[in-house]
């Protein structure tokens, strides 16, 4: 047991620093949960970039009949020399990040309150974030783009 | 040693992020629930959306005080969590600050963009 316990000792160890993001990160297999995990991060930052566009929608928007008229038709025929579809597929994306953050949060809420930190609620809870999350950016999606 | 860790810690001290950790889920809460209130509204209008309708969902005084509230909240909020990426990935001091100044500079120019848009309608 005593020499067991010092072979092992011994034995060096493997080191694990400077991971690369190209090399290593992608090898990495991410749980579900790990998946939301990053996700919410990305969609934050998505919409911490994309505020000029969201204060620029609320300002458009809000501010008069004739830039109402104008916020529309950036969607509908384009702006800034970029067609229309451009400036919806920047708008779905907010949707999906502001979705996924939104659900995401309220995950993290609810097991801040219940102390609901299992494996299984974890996994579960994480399925039925990113199914809704997708499934109502699909559904949204589709009526931005006017499918019905 | 008793259990110190969790909801269990005993927090003594100074800056162990527990105020931003609170203030980060309570503006989150408050956010969450602005949604509601203008889905609600959304959907009680009549008829397509035009401006006038859509204006007037913003329009009451009550209305642009919770706003402005939530502007504030959302400032906080995001400020926090942009923090967190920047300690996450960026290690130089120098670069990091620069950052968290940039971010902070860019949050409140945003910020106060989006109360004058209040404010007008």
């Amino acid at each position: 047991m005593s020499t067991e316990a010092t072979n092992a000792a011994k034995k060096k160890r493997p080191e694990f620093r400077n991971i690369n993001a190209f090399t290593d990160l992608t090898t990495y297999r991410l749980p579900l949960a790990g998946f939301v995990s990053i996700l919410h991060r990305i969609s934050g930052a998505i919409m911490f970039l994309l505020m000029p566009f969201i204060i620029w929608m609320f300002d458009t928007s809000l501010s008069s009949e004739i830039s109402f008229a104008k916020f529309k038709a950036a969607f509908n025929i384009g702006m800034l020399g970029l067609p229309g579809f451009l400036w919806k597929l920047a708008a779905l994306a907010l949707i999906w990040a502001f979705l996924h953050h939104l659900i995401a949060g309220l995950r993290h809420l609810y097991m801040d309150i219940n102390h609901a930190v299992s494996k299984e609620f974890g996994k579960t809870s994480a399925i039925v974030t990113l199914a809704a999350s997708i499934g109502l950016t699909l559904i949204l999606g589709a009526k931005l783009f006017g499918l019905y | 040693m008793a259990v110190n860790y969790g909801s269990k810690r005993s927090v003594v001290g100074a800056h162990y992020g527990f105020k931003d950790w609170l203030g980060q889920r309570v503006t989150a809460a408050l956010m969450a629930l602005f949604t509601v209130l203008v889905i609600l509204r959304l959907a009680l209008i009549k008829g397509p959306v035009g401006y006038e309708s859509w204006a007037g969902i913003f329009a009451p005084q009550w209305m642009k005080v919770l706003t402005f509230v939530i502007i504030i909240a959302l400032l906080y909020h995001v400020w926090v969590g942009m923090r967190d990426i920047w300690m996450d990935y960026v290690k130089p001091v120098a670069v990091r600050l620069s950052l968290q100044v940039a971010t902070i500079v860019w949050l409140v120019g945003c910020a106060g963009w989006a109360v004058q848009v209040l404010w007008r309608i």
